[in-house]
């Protein structure tokens, strides 16, 4: 089992070199979708692609099989080019159930190939699925697409017969035969996938032969079978050279702040409750204590926020993360450290809302949340990562902000870009602006309240420091000497004070890099998790000789200095988001600008189509 | 195990005034918070530790403020949440010696989730909590340990409300230290606030202290000298549990598991009830005793040993540390899956 298998190519099968690829793979939430999902995008990283996925899978942990609620699915695209996005239209689906197929026949594009488990075409999935008679029965369904039948269970059984394992245990490698099956198509490596079931099975290895072995029968019925004419080679990307590792957005926050702590020498207390997506970061922060990070699973959001804010008082960094309806509980926390003025970073995986909403789905609807969701006058710094390896550089942003400001900063990820992976170029690790921090240790002249000149941020001091003893708290404070003050005129200096702290961190924001001409008759705004298709869909109007630009702002509070200038290069403003049009509205008061929305709130990603088209219809209504 | 917040051999020394700050005390006159600020004042010298290295974590109410009037670090937080904030700063100072300062309101209501989970986990804090059975900051409404059919301003026809028993909560929720102590009794107020603050691990020590702006006396039980003579029972180690007059003298003892008064005269000495600090079952029949039909227990229930949170988190770290070395990130960031484009 430990031999390796290369991708045959017999002269028999005609292999076409594709751009790019969009394939996803459905069935039942306890098939191990996300796993072959998982294992195609390594192959396909090994193959030197471009990738961009999409994990969607429901909120119930093994919702009852056969039904359309329980179906979980992972889709990825790959190309030799540059790939913004998971991909909208599907050239592959392989639906392992009657369910996975109802749900997603219609993404699936004309002429597109589409293979599925035959042998959960039964009368009581059939019944699960809602379809009076055998959809695979149907002539038009082969009609209108390349339909593959594959008795998957069948021919898995078939593979393992003389392995001492009970039926069920060998009816659950069927994904391998999938993935068996779908790397052939493709031409992926099937090393990866057989290097990491050795791995994960090291200690059953009658389980790790069963799926090696199916993965391998898979593979062997797409090159042998009559039934496949063709397969497709994705040549690699044209990446820029170096090293890469596959990232997702939760994991590059976690290291992110591994990477502050070491450069700032500061140890991290970061508290959180576990809640979907967002509890993925506590666990990968659990496992590197090395890195002085001490985890605290707190007994509720608010425990997990004021428990930062007492180790930022410490002299600690102190993070917390949760999703929109913690940091909803967390608001009045955040507030402390508003007033307090301690660093403090907040990560908001966002998910769709209001309430519980859809837990595992995406959406960016907090922004509102994050620029005002307290009460009074509360600013904090929000930030937004483009992509998943984006996160690592903002949360180290986040940390180095805070510190320097003394101010909490919110950064707004989403579960899309938390669950998404892309390659993602290593970074140099001195290549990171530094994080210094200097405690106050001097007497002479000290108050809890004084302030940096530059940048209005007030003397950290870790208690334990001989003669700087003081007090701080959430009463209003008289400026300077920190001492509580009811005064009204000190007041309204003091919410001028911390707002102005938080304006300056505008000298903190690099040049707004604009994607397209620097004027012209249309420019795209977005923010967060939509980069991607954003881009694809601008630089495909670009293609076609559009005066289209877009630019994708990751400082929210402050915005960038420069964007009131960008912003009137352009005929009209087009801002593209999973909300009712949020950060529309703020331009458009912080601006005085006639940018239009353009706003889908289904808990999925936006397409590069429906942004193309908008970009066109906008374009359209401009002539 | 160390002590938290144990400084220098050479520990210089204070005086109650090193622990004064320069802030005007903001309480009525007359609140029991005095009595209790001044004992922990002329506690603080005798810890032994340099007063930069004391940290004192409120959240809200009249008790709250107390950070304020302490000349050593403090910090005011929120309502309910200081448990939860001295949980975060103990994990990144466990140098430090830290005092949580709540009341029945505060810590009890608003704040009961973080006191049930930092007494579990038993955090190395000091926990002062001061019952005086009344909102005071919100100018008399109920609190949740106001007896039930209380009269306030927001219960004008009586509280509904059952009140908590806050050492028998504390107990139940796997507390180590447990005391209590009044705040008209400067003598042993002082000595509780030592025993708490030498406790390793989170020490809860209820201080009955008197709001007499908004429920008057409520403790006049132990104020009243007749009735504090008849119902106070101070509960020392190795001591049987007697209590009242010295011509009448009485005893707490058990019938099978039910704690039952008798005339200390009429039993033989071997049926009397021992006070043991480390058994926490008889720490739990302790707490629920009540005046009028048995003494009022004061002094510590319980105080045992047990795995302290920041230690066992801080000594994972620790071995990490020296199994693997101190982390680095440029090692983290090449190691596992990862694939070179030329």
């Amino acid at each position: 089992m430990s031999e390796t298998v290369a991708p045959v190519r017999t002269a028999a099968k005609q292999l076409r070199e594709l751009d790019r690829a969009v394939v996803r793979f459905a069935g039942d939430s306890g098939d191990g979708m996300q796993l072959t999902g998982e294992q195609f995008t390594t192959e396909s990283a090994w193959a030197g692609n471009d990738i961009a996925t999409l994990p969607n899978f429901p909120a119930e942990i093994r919702a009852p099989a056969g039904t359309l609620f329980g179906v979980s699915s992972f889709q990825l695209q790959f190309g030799s080019q540059r790939v913004y996005t998971p991909g909208d239209r599907l050239d592959c689906l392989v639906a392992m159930n009657p369910a996975a197929l109802k749900v997603h026949l219609s993404d699936l594009k004309p002429g597109g190939l589409l293979v599925v488990n035959t042998n959960a075409f039964d009368k009581r999935n059939l019944d699960k699925a809602g379809y009076p008679s055998n959809p695979l029965d149907d002539p038009a369904l082969a009609e209108r697409y390349r339909l593959h039948k594959v008795d998957m269970t069948a021919l898995t059984l078939e593979a393992i017969k003389d392995l001492s394992l009970n039926q069920k245990e060998k009816e659950r490698t069927k994904n391998f035969f999938a993935l068996g099956v779908v790397s052939w198509i493709y031409t992926r490596p099937l090393e990866p996938t057989l290097e990491w079931i050795k791995k994960k099975f090291a200690k059953n290895q009658v389980i790790a032969e069963a799926n090696a072995r199916v993965l391998k029968a898979g593979h062997a019925f797409g090159e042998t079978a009559e039934i496949f004419a063709e397969h497709y080679a994705v040549e690699a990307a044209e990446l820029p050279p170096g090293l890469y590792r596959a990232m997702t957005g939760n994991r590059a926050l976690a290291w992110g702040l591994l990477a502050a702590a070491q450069r700032s020498k500061l140890p991290v207390v970061y508290g959180a409750y576990p809640i979907t997506p967002a509890s993925g970061i506590l666990e990968e922060l659990a496992m590197h204590k090395r890195f002085r990070i001490r985890t605290i699973q707190a007994e509720d959001e608010i425990a997990a926020v004021t428990a930062a804010i007492g180790a930022s008082f410490g002299g600690a960094i102190g993070v917390t993360a949760s999703s929109g309806p913690g940091i909803a509980l967390k608001g009045e926390g955040i507030g402390l450290a508003v007033t307090a003025e301690l660093p403090l970073v907040i990560f908001d995986i966002q998910r769709g809302g209001p309430s519980t909403g859809l837990p595992t789905k995406t959406e960016q609807a907090d922004l509102m949340q994050a620029l005002y969701g307290r009460n009074s006058e509360s600013p904090v710094v929000v930030l937004a990562p483009a992509t998943p390896g984006d996160c690592f550089y903002i949360a180290y942003e986040a940390v180095r902000i805070a510190t320097k400001y003394m101010t909490p900063v919110l950064v707004l990820s989403d579960g899309f870009l938390a669950n998404g992976s892309e390659p993602w170029p290593v970074p140099d690790i001195n290549s990171l602006p530094p994080i210094d921090v200097q405690f106050r240790t001097e007497k002479e002249g000290f108050f809890p309240y004084l302030r940096d000149p530059a940048t209005l941020a007030r003397p950290w001091v870790r208690p334990g420091t001989p003669g700087l003893e003081h007090r701080i708290g959430g009463i209003e404070k008289q400026d300077v000497t920190g001492n509580i003050s009811y005064d009204p005129d000190n007041h309204d200096h003091m919410v001028r004070m911390r707002a102005e702290k938080v304006r300056r961190v505008a000298q903190e924001i690099p040049p707004t890099s604009i994607n397209g001409p620097a004027t012209g008759d249309l420019l795209v705004v977005g923010w967060g998790g939509t980069y991607g298709a954003i881009t694809a869909a601008v630089e495909r109007t670009q293609l076609e000789g559009q005066s289209v630009a877009s630019v994708h702002l990751r400082y929210l509070n402050p915005l960038p200095p420069d964007l009131g200038h960008i912003l009137r290069e352009y005929r009209k403003v087009l801002v593209p988001e999973i909300n009712s049009g949020q950060l529309v509205r703020v331009l458009r008061a912080e601006y005085l600008v006639d940018a239009v929305g353009f706003n889908r709130v289904r808990g999925l990603p936006l397409a590069t189509d429906e942004i193309y088209e908008a970009i066109k219809q906008l374009l359209g209504s401009a002539s | 195990m160390s002590v938290s917040g144990a400084g220098p051999a050479e520990a210089r020394r204070y005086t109650k005034k090193d622990f004064e700050s320069d802030q005007d005390v903001r309480w009525c006159p007359g609140c029991g918070d005095y009595a209790i600020l001044s004992a922990v004042q002329k506690t603080m010298p005798d810890l032994g530790i340099p007063k930069e290295n004391i940290v004192f974590i409120s959240g809200i109410g009249c008790s709250s403020r107390f950070p304020y009037y302490m000349n050593t670090y403090g910090f005011h937080t929120i309502h309910g949440r200081a448990p939860a904030v001295a949980t975060g700063l103990r994990l990144a100072r466990p140098d430090l010696k830290i005092f949580v300062v709540t009341g029945d309101g505060d810590g009890l209501s608003i704040g009961g989730n973080h006191m049930l989970h930092v007494l579990r986990r038993n955090v190395s804090l000091t926990i002062l909590l001061f019952n005086n059975r009344i909102y005071g900051l919100t100018k008399g409404q109920y609190s949740p340990t106001s007896e039930l059919g209380k009269v306030t301003k927001s219960t004008p026809l009586g509280s509904a409300d059952r009140p908590v028993n806050p050492l028998a909560f504390a107990l139940g929720c796997g507390a180590t230290f447990v005391g209590r102590t009044v705040d008209r009794d400067v003598k042993h107020m002082e000595e509780m606030l030592k025993r708490a603050a030498h406790h390793n691990g989170t020490a809860f020590l209820e201080i009955l202290q008197n709001c007499n702006v908004y429920n008057d006396l409520a403790w006049n039980a132990l104020y009243e000298k007749e009735s504090k003579l008849q119902y106070e029972l101070r509960l020392e180690q190795g001591k049987p549990l007697l209590f009242g007059a010295l011509d009448d003298r009485k005893a707490v003892i058990m019938d099978g598991v039910i704690p039952k008064v008798v005339s200390a005269a009429s039993v033989p000495a071997s049926a009397l009830w021992v006070h043991d600090e480390k058994n926490v079952n008889a720490a739990k029949l302790l707490a629920d005793l009540w005046a009028p039909e048995f003494p009022i227990p004061v002094g510590v229930l319980a105080a045992v040993e047990a795995p302290v949170y920041e230690e066992i988190l801080l000594d994972q770290e620790k071995r990490a540390v020296s199994e693997r070395g101190a982390g680095d990130i440029a090692k983290l960031l090449t190691s596992g899956d990862t694939w070179k484009i030329e």
